[in-house]
């Protein structure tokens, strides 16, 4: 959410070092074989209903109020329902992220009855063979269509999901014209992560600079600003170089379906376990969460010197994963520097 | 005769740096209470009369209570035309203690 009144409540947390918004994935099993897909679907052992309960309400009481229940596909937890029946009950404001391919005209009611503010959903392409080639389940994008028409018929907020790579990057048209033509809303991430293991298999699919330039240069998608250049005083201004790298670790963070603690999903460093300790323990003395906070863009390795650092998306959670958590991110390197090439050749 | 605030079902809230932030799964438009709208805010709980209500304010803030009556109505109308509460005539249970 963004807008002057998000901007105090965003402000107030940080201040009071809340954890305002945390993603709780509670089952990375999943009905669905993505081949960009970067968790283990075994199942070691998630938590029971009671455990994730008992998450909730810490939660709630350290004050989250953004709670985002992913997975893997959570409708497999049989549990599913009375999970978020209790986290309503407890005054969450509720997205879901979802394949959806379970969702039937019943679960689309079920799910705006218990008051979820926004669904959403992954759609890689407009065109069945392609999308179904990337989940590996043949008739999916028929079938999370007709949920995405289920939950629209019960006036539920859908946002389709667009994660672009090497396969489905020349079909996002199409995936916006779909989703507009269903009354959702739609969103591009073009971000593919190694596995959270650290295999890098994944990478693969990442989309090659040819096709990045293509989507950076349609306006309508990434917006008028996407390519403006900094300037040399912005990018030493103390504004910037003072600034948070992101807001994982200080407001917002990620839970495993067993109970690890990381700083955010693309952030996969441990940093504490429900199991084992109470949240606000994690949470407020973390010393992995704690060393994230300490850091400001000046501390990074190379970022400060960089003539991108003021407009870069530098991702800390990606730098984590190729190494350092104060290194750069390559692949947003690599889109700063597209985005530079884009801003001279269009004469900025 | 006595009225009741029920807060809706539809919202989220939270509060944040001491003050409410209520959120609608409706139509996602946010709503931060100040520190007066967040007490009244938690004493709407189906349970605790308006007059009550009125009560808890004039105690907690130096105001009198012809004032705090009058402005915990208008507070709860204004959270009512918004489709945030409902007033109504009869308690979902025991007013609790105060």
């Amino acid at each position: 959410m963004t807008g002057p009144l998000m901007d105090v409540v965003r402000d107030r947390a940080f201040a009071g070092r809340v954890p305002l918004a945390v993603h709780f994935d509670l089952t990375y099993r999943c009905n669905e074989r993505c081949v960009h897909c970067y968790l283990d679907h075994e199942d070691h052992g998630e938590m029971s209903t009671r455990e994730v309960e008992d998450i909730l309400d810490q939660l709630a009481e350290s004050g989250t109020l953004f709670l985002t229940l992913s997975g893997g596909e959570l409708l497999l937890r049989k549990d599913f329902y009375e999970i978020l029946a209790y986290a309503r009950r407890l005054r969450f404001d509720v997205k879901i992220k979802t394949n959806a391919i379970l969702i039937r005209e019943a679960d689309a009611a079920r799910i705006r009855d218990l008051g979820v503010r926004q669904i959403q959903i992954s759609v890689y392409s407009h065109r069945a063979e392609v999308h179904d080639g990337i989940t590996k389940v043949s008739g999916s994008l028929e079938r999370t269509i007709n949920a995405i028409r289920f939950l629209r018929a019960n006036g539920l907020q859908v946002m389709v999901a667009n994660v672009l790579m090497r396969q489905n990057a020349m079909d996002y048209e199409g995936v916006r014209t779909l989703a507009t033509e269903l009354g959702a809303e739609y969103t591009i991430d073009p971000t593919i992560t190694p596995k959270m293991d650290g295999n890098t298999s994944t990478l693969a699919y990442r989309m090659p600079t040819t096709q990045v330039l293509h989507v950076f240069r349609d306006r309508s998608l990434v917006g008028e600003d996407f390519c403006r250049p900094a300037s040399p005083e912005e990018n030493r201004s103390d504004a910037i170089l003072d600034g948070l790298p992101c807001s994982a670790g200080h407001i917002a963070c990620y839970i495993t379906p067993y109970g690890d603690v990381y700083p955010c999903v693309q952030f996969p460093l441990p940093s504490g376990n429900l199991r084992q300790q109470r949240f606000d323990d994690v949470w407020h003395h973390s010393p992995q969460l704690n060393e994230v906070r300490g850091i400001r863009v000046r501390d990074l390795a190379t970022c400060p010197s960089c003539d991108h650092v003021s407009t870069c998306t530098r991702c800390p959670g990606l730098a984590y994963m190729e190494g350092n958590m104060r290194g750069p991110s390559s692949a947003d390197c690599e889109k700063s520097q597209l985005r530079a090439s884009l801003a001279a050749s269009q004469g900025h | 005769m006595s009225r009741f605030v029920v807060r809706s079902e539809r919202l989220a809230a939270r509060k944040v740096g001491g003050e409410m932030v209520l959120l609608s799964a409706d139509d996602s438009s946010l709503l931060l209470l100040n520190e007066v709208g967040t007490v009244v805010w938690e004493a709407a709980d189906g349970r605790t009369s308006l007059d009550a209500i009125a009560d808890r304010v004039c105690a907690e803030y130096e105001v009198d209570a012809a004032t705090a009556r009058r402005d915990v109505e208008e507070f709860v109308a204004a959270l009512a035309a918004a489709g945030m509460v409902t007033t109504v005539s009869q308690g979902t249970g025991d007013e609790p203690a105060a």
